[in-house]
């Protein structure tokens, strides 16, 4: 399979560009899939706490930013690597 | 005339390189990205020296809002994630706010639409400066206890240090600065190229041969504005992300077991 497309590529030179774009595509889907239920779970849980504690709303909300910041992070680097794959 | 099937997005780079305005060629040349700092650091300054020229008991005008944003730097982040005995880093951390709000706010303002955050430079120093910052505040607070509280976490059993240890060395000294650098410019990159994208579908549906297919140009005009107003609260949400994170790892190097 490799060896297939290694002579493909020698082939046509517009080959690689279209492979590479699809490489680009499925990793940042793939990338995106774990984030995104991540997040999901971070805010819902934080909603339901502040259901059940409306007074402790504030430090509620500054745990719920600090804890997408870290879930997203991981999405991000597959954004970056969707450029860093298509070049 | 192109129909609909002829849209081409333009290569990435033409979104974000700018022509040199002034002493082309040199190091010092300036382009927008660094007009557009310059210009930022000027309002900042600007409005702060204007807020606290004349300290009226009652504060009204421009030193309401320079009050107000101290507080909310001061009660909203410092005091309640650095810690209370650390009032010291709130000019630190209230810079960087409003140094990163301002650099993204220039991505929704029309006719400029240009996110300086949006080109690694800015994002890279700041966080290179985060990184220098809570090293040295851990180091000169804890001494060598830093490093080695980070490294061997108390409480975790000894065989496990050969999986914690590195995992832990690498998240100090490498994801730290690094995801610090890209959270914020991948967001506001993403948010450029999805304004672009939408612009752009939208030129092109108007530019389409049959006069009825036009329609097609309402969709992609409507998403756009929708699109600017969440683009207003990433650029609040990734300056407030960034000092919040700088702030926990101000407080991680002050106090160690928190």
């Amino acid at each position: 399979m490799s060896q297939l497309i290694v002579a493909a590529t020698q082939l046509q030179p517009d080959l690689k560009a279209g492979l590479q774009s699809i490489g680009a595509g499925i990793a940042y889907g793939a990338a995106a899939i774990g984030p995104g239920i991540g997040i999901g779970l971070v805010v819902g849980n934080a909603i339901q706490a502040m259901a059940r504690q409306p007074e402790m709303q504030g430090t509620i909300r500054t745990t719920m930013f600090l804890g997408i910041a870290f879930t997203e992070a991981l999405a991000l680097f597959g954004f970056v690597l969707f450029f860093l794959a298509k070049s | 005339m192109p129909v609909l099937g002829a849209f081409v997005f333009p290569p990435i780079d033409e979104l974000f390189r700018w022509k040199d305005l002034w002493f082309n060629g040199s190091p010092l040349a300036i382009n927008k990205t660094v007009l557009l700092v310059l210009i930022s650091s000027l309002m900042i300054v600007t409005i702060f020296i204007l807020g606290s020229r004349k300290r009226a008991l009652r504060p009204g005008g421009v030193q309401n809002v320079v009050e107000m944003t101290y507080e909310f730097i001061d009660n909203g982040i410092t005091k309640d994630v650095v810690g209370h005995d650390a009032g010291r880093f709130t000019p630190f951390l209230g810079t960087l706010f409003l140094f990163i709000l301002f650099l993204n706010f220039w991505e929704v303002i029309p006719g400029i639409q240009f996110p300086p955050t949006s080109r690694m430079g800015i994002p890279g120093f700041l966080a290179l400066l985060v990184y220098a910052v809570y090293l040295v505040t851990g180091f000169k607070n804890q001494g060598f206890k830093y490093l080695t509280g980070h490294l061997f976490p108390p409480g975790v059993p000894k065989a496990l240090y050969i999986l914690v240890t590195p995992i832990e060395f690498v998240q100090l000294f490498l994801v730290r600065p690094f995801s610090l650098a890209v959270r914020l410019l991948a967001n506001m990159m993403a948010g450029h190229i999805l304004l672009t994208a939408l612009a752009l579908l939208t030129a092109y549906a108007l530019d389409t041969n049959p006069g009825i297919l036009k329609v097609i140009a309402v969709g992609p005009f409507l998403l756009n504005i929708g699109v600017t107003g969440f683009e207003i609260l990433v650029a609040f949400l990734q300056a407030y992300i960034f000092t919040l994170l700088t702030a926990v790892y101000l407080g991680d190097a002050l106090h160690p077991d928190h």
